[in-house]
């Protein structure tokens, strides 16, 4: 009698999060599309509490509910936006880890066990939970036999994938939180890529075994828990060499894909489970994620299995590191303030450095004085510039700088001929000149930002060292380019102080 | 080798085919020069200037004798012709289709002969096509000189004596003098209107400032392989005289740059056009020399119709800016030097195997070499991309074998699906493989800026999840199940929670000027 109000209320909820995702593709409807998603989430919420049953249940759902809001509302108020691809990457293993707990849950449900013919004694050890688990899925047979075999295959094989998915990108964004953390002593959270030697035939042979474990897992006359806990095991491995091995200069691809994972992760549920609202949302997310993982992978002209297979650039750093480019030109920051000062129109590409160095605030404060004295001060982000999609942008906004005058490299690459200086705050591999003039570069072909057309070019970087790609940068040996050593903080704020 | 400069006999003619500045290079390429007295003296380049930039000055014939190549800018006359001797080479506008007797009085002579007017237009070629300097040139004096008549301010002004309309002017023709005369208008502060039949010009139109007047018309490309402009076709010209004759009421200034290689000028201004403008208006054109593109135009002087609309026939526009012009051909001629004597030791060899070399000779060791084989401009496009690697090409097969994979893979599940899956799993299969499409259509064209907060909030909305772990732990049938449920949903909600959080908290970021 309930379910029919509840149907809908799914569906509303499904148009709702097909809206949010909608209006986020435009800054004006950007909020409204935010805003139809917590709704969307609310009315999905409220129509499946009034699913649960039991008293006690609902109690579990609001404590649980409650912590988790708690600590994720205070992470997220916290977490500066520096941090920001930690954090989704964070956030994208709770999706794959829950994914795992409810692929669990819905196979031990199959048997309908009791709640006295398990209980766990409070020092089990792994085994014997193993070992547990197996006998409340023996059980499991009994209660099975409301399906059909077809039917019991199928619901084998959504929870099969379903644990797969979940534990490969759980360990996958924890490696990738790792990486961008940066903080951490563990190899695998190095953000040079690790390859173990026969790297991509240990992937295929999970994939293999996995496939395996799958038909046994199916064949069995009683569901057996074993082969879904050798496979969640595997998958685990799986998702952190995965990761691992791709660089940190990759990584807005790795979490626009971690994305994707999760939102397949949640279809895959949604098929175990029946719900059409997870299925829906789970496509969504899924679909989207691949998307952005696609115009990532474009802005940087390679392909997404090239990408994924891990290995960016460890060939060319050897080749081409020692390479003697030829002179370089000095210029102190006084000396920057007066070439702007001169200057009528200029454009800041910044990159990754300028986040590490948390330098935005500064910039923001130099297009302010700049503009003041009638300079034109626009911006050019690269797509893959920062180390998720689009993280230049959101250090920009907090800055306060509008995002009307932050253009995308296809709208500014035009006008760097007809601009006086550029300044590259903390990018290099984006504004390669190489990736167009060097056919052998292994940046060779990808979009860059055509600063050195500009009159001239001023790089603040902190010392000469190659970019993630490991390449030398011929932008930084060209006539009309200066160097600006230092930290890009301190150098943009004497800047300032000079104008 | 010697090369040699003769005064232009041409009445009329100020250029000279070599500046103090050009002749200083030419010696640095290993050439000698020598100059006839007073050959410059039109341009304003005195015998001491040649003479300080390394250069024998001589007097009358004695430039003909001894040099073994001569520089000119017009074609030689007879005279000219008569002092030539067999083995030297000559340089300078020949106009071969049109002069064809020239040609054979040359060959005659065994003069290897280079015509500057033949230049292919490729972009290796550039620098050494004398037409296109000319006709910039041509095309600002075009300017300068409807300025010179036109009774009034190019530029807009409202002053406290009144307001004054900017000059509208109406430029045909969008080559090189087409587009020098809209810039040179534009930069005077006029409104400039253009016009081309090829369409591909339209923006470069636009970059030097002008307006494209689109025809009304089922369009019918212009543009040709040799970068000239063709002849087109009745109706197209017809809807072309339409667009002129409304033009010409509205205008105050016609310039007129249309020229078809080889052939007379096309009438493109009538005489019923002239009488429609208004009184004071001028016509420039710049196709005199070839019959004009203006009815009433009269070769070399401007006239003045009943109704007050003055039209320039000057066929020697280039030379009214002697000093300019000869600097120009100077240089043109100066590069030509470098692609005969590739390696700087004065000696010049004509090989043919260079389509530039090998479309400029006219004649060469008493054979008449003219006209050409054809060369197309766009080869030199076309040739681009089969340089490049062939990775590409391999990649790009790759990914055509991976797309015939893909599609097979999805044909293979579709069908393993519909024969194996139950037909509960169907309705929700129905609903996945829809919800992907609608992803991919609503998500495809985002903005690249709030890819970040498009992250975060599908990362919140992936916390429907939260949804099976709530299902889960109501349905309490064993401990464990409700213990994996709980943490489900605790790390659920800081999905859910957190990530419409923190994309609200972006969002606010991000304002507008």
């Amino acid at each position: 009698m309930i379910l029919g109000p509840i149907h809908m209320a799914y569906i509303l909820a499904a148009l709702l999060f097909i809206l949010a995702l909608a209006g986020l593709s435009k800054q004006e409807t950007a909020k409204l599309g935010c805003l139809s998603g917590m709704v969307g989430m609310t009315i999905a919420l409220l129509a499946t509490f009034a699913q649960v049953e039991s008293a006690v249940g609902f109690i579990l759902i609001i404590i649980a509910m409650a912590v988790g809001a708690g600590i994720g509302i205070y992470v997220a108020r916290k977490v500066a936006m520096t941090q920001m691809p930690e954090m989704i990457a964070c956030l994208h293993s709770f999706v794959g880890l829950a994914a795992v707990l409810v692929g669990y849950n819905s196979f031990l449900e199959l048997g309908g066990v009791a709640p006295e013919t398990i209980t766990i004694p409070i020092n089990a050890t792994a085994d014997e939970i193993a070992a547990l688990l197996e006998s409340a899925g023996a059980a499991a047979a009994g209660a099975a036999t409301g399906m059909t075999v077809g039917e019991l295959n199928t619901h084998l094989v959504e929870i099969f994938l379903g644990v797969f998915i979940g534990a490969v990108t759980f360990t996958g964004s924890i490696v990738a939180y790792g990486k961008l953390n940066g903080t951490y002593k563990l190899r695998v959270f190095k953000s040079q890529p690790l390859m173990i030697p026969g790297g991509h035939w240990l992937n295929l042979g999970a994939l293999i075994v996995s496939l395996f474990l799958m038909i046994w897992f199916m064949a069995s006359e009683t569901p057996s828990v074993a082969p879904l806990i050798i496979m969640t095991l595997i998958a685990f491995a799986f998702g952190v060499h995965l990761v691992a091995a791709i660089g940190g200069a990759d990584m807005p691809v790795v979490i626009s894909m971690l994305n994707s994972y999760s939102g397949w992760a949640a279809a895959a549920s949604g098929f175990m489970l029946s719900n059409d609202l997870l299925i829906v949302t789970g496509a969504l997310v899924g679909s989207s994620g691949a998307i952005l993982s696609y115009i990532m992978c474009r802005a940087m002209n390679r392909s997404f299995i090239s990408v994924i297979a891990g290995g960016f650039g460890n060939e060319g750093a050897a080749a081409s590191g020692d390479e003697e480019m030829g002179e370089y030109r000095e210029l102190k920051c006084p000396e920057v303030a007066e070439l702007l000062k001169n200057s009528s129109s200029v454009i800041i590409a910044p990159g990754y450095g300028m986040a590490v160095a948390q330098a935005q605030n500064a910039v923001a404060q130099m297009t302010e004085k700049l503009q003041a004295r009638g300079v034109q001060v626009r911006f050019a982000i690269h797509p893959v510039a920062g180390r998720l999609p689009g993280h230049m942008n959101v250090l920009l906004a907090e800055a306060k700088v509008p995002y009307d005058i932050v253009f995308e490299m296809d709208e500014i690459n035009d006008d760097f001929e007809n601009t006086d200086t550029v300044l590259v705050i903390g990018a290099n591999d984006t504004v390669n000149p190489a990736a167009l003039e060097n056919p052998n570069s292994p940046i060779a072909g990808m979009p860059v930002l055509e600063v050195w057309k500009a009159r001239n070019v001023v790089v603040f970087k902190r010392s000469m060292n190659t970019g993630y790609a490991g390449v030398q940068n011929p932008l930084f040996f060209k006539e009309n380019t200066a160097m600006c050593f230092g930290d890009a903080k301190k150098s943009v704020e004497e800047i300032v102080a000079n104008l | 080798m010697l090369i040699g400069i003769p005064k232009e006999s041409l009445r009329g003619e100020t250029r000279v085919a070599a500046t103090p500045d050009t002749v200083g290079k030419l010696i640095k390429l290993g050439f000698e020069v020598q100059i006839q007295s007073n050959a410059g003296a039109e341009a304003s380049f005195d015998d001491a200037a040649y003479a300080a930039a390394g250069a024998k000055v001589v007097k009358g014939r004695e430039v003909w004798n001894s040099s073994e190549i001569i520089f000119k800018v017009n074609a030689p006359n007879d005279d000219e012709v008569g002092y030539l001797k067999e083995g030297q080479t000559l340089v300078s506008f020949i106009r071969p289709a049109q002069h064809p007797d020239l040609v054979a009085k040359l060959n005659e002579k065994k003069v290897n002969v280079l015509a500057m007017d033949m230049v292919p237009r490729i972009s290796r070629a550039q620098a050494l096509d004398a037409l296109s300097s000319t006709a910039n040139i041509s095309g600002y004096r075009a300017v300068v000189e409807a300025a010179h008549c036109f009774g009034r301010f190019f530029t807009g002004q409202v002053t406290a004596a009144g307001k004054v309309p900017p000059a509208k002017v109406l430029v045909i023709g969008a080559g090189v003098a087409g587009l020098a005369a809209i810039g040179a208008a534009h930069s005077l502060g006029a409104v400039v209107r253009a016009f081309d039949t090829r369409l591909e010009v339209a923006d470069q139109i636009k970059s030097m400032g002008g307006e494209f007047l689109k025809l009304d018309f089922k369009q019918e490309d212009g543009s040709s392989s040799d970068g000239y402009a063709k002849v087109m076709s009745d109706e197209f010209i017809k809807a072309e005289m339409e667009l002129f004759a409304k033009q010409a009421k509205e205008v105050d200034i016609i310039i007129t740059t249309a020229a078809i290689p080889g052939k007379p000028a096309p009438r493109l201004i009538t005489k019923e056009m002239v009488e429609s403008m208004k009184s004071g208006s001028v016509i420039v054109d710049l196709a005199s020399a070839t019959g004009g593109n203006c009815e009433l135009t009269v070769e070399g002087k401007i006239t003045t119709t009943a109704n007050g609309v003055k039209i320039i026939g000057y066929s020697d526009l280039a030379a009214r800016l002697p000093a300019q012009s000869s600097q120009l051909y100077g240089t043109n001629l100066v590069n030509l030097a470098k692609l005969l004597c590739k390696n700087k030791d004065g000696q010049i060899n004509i090989d043919f195997e260079d389509v530039v070399l090998r479309n400029m000779t006219v004649t060469k060791d008493g054979e008449v070499t003219f006209p050409p084989p054809k060369i197309s401009v766009s080869a030199a496009p076309a040739a681009k991309p089969a340089a490049a690697p062939q990775q590409k090409v391999e990649q790009r097969q790759v990914s055509k074998k991976l797309k015939v994979s893909c599609v097979a893979a999805l044909v293979i599940a579709f069908a393993l699906i519909g024969l194996f899956a139950p037909e509960k799993f169907l309705p929700h299969f129905t609903v996945f493989v829809l919800a992907c499409v609608c992803g991919y259509y609503v998500v495809w064209n985002v903005t690249h800026s709030l890819h970040t907060p498009l992250m975060s909030v599908t990362n919140a909305i992936s916390g429907i999840i939260v949804v099976g772990a709530v299902l889960q732990i109501s349905s309490g049938s064993s401990i464990i199940i409700s213990i994996f449920a709980f943490i489900g949903v605790l790390i659920a909600s800081i999905n859910i929670f957190g990530g419409f959080a923190v994309t609200r908290r972006m969002l606010a970021m991000f304002r507008k000027q």
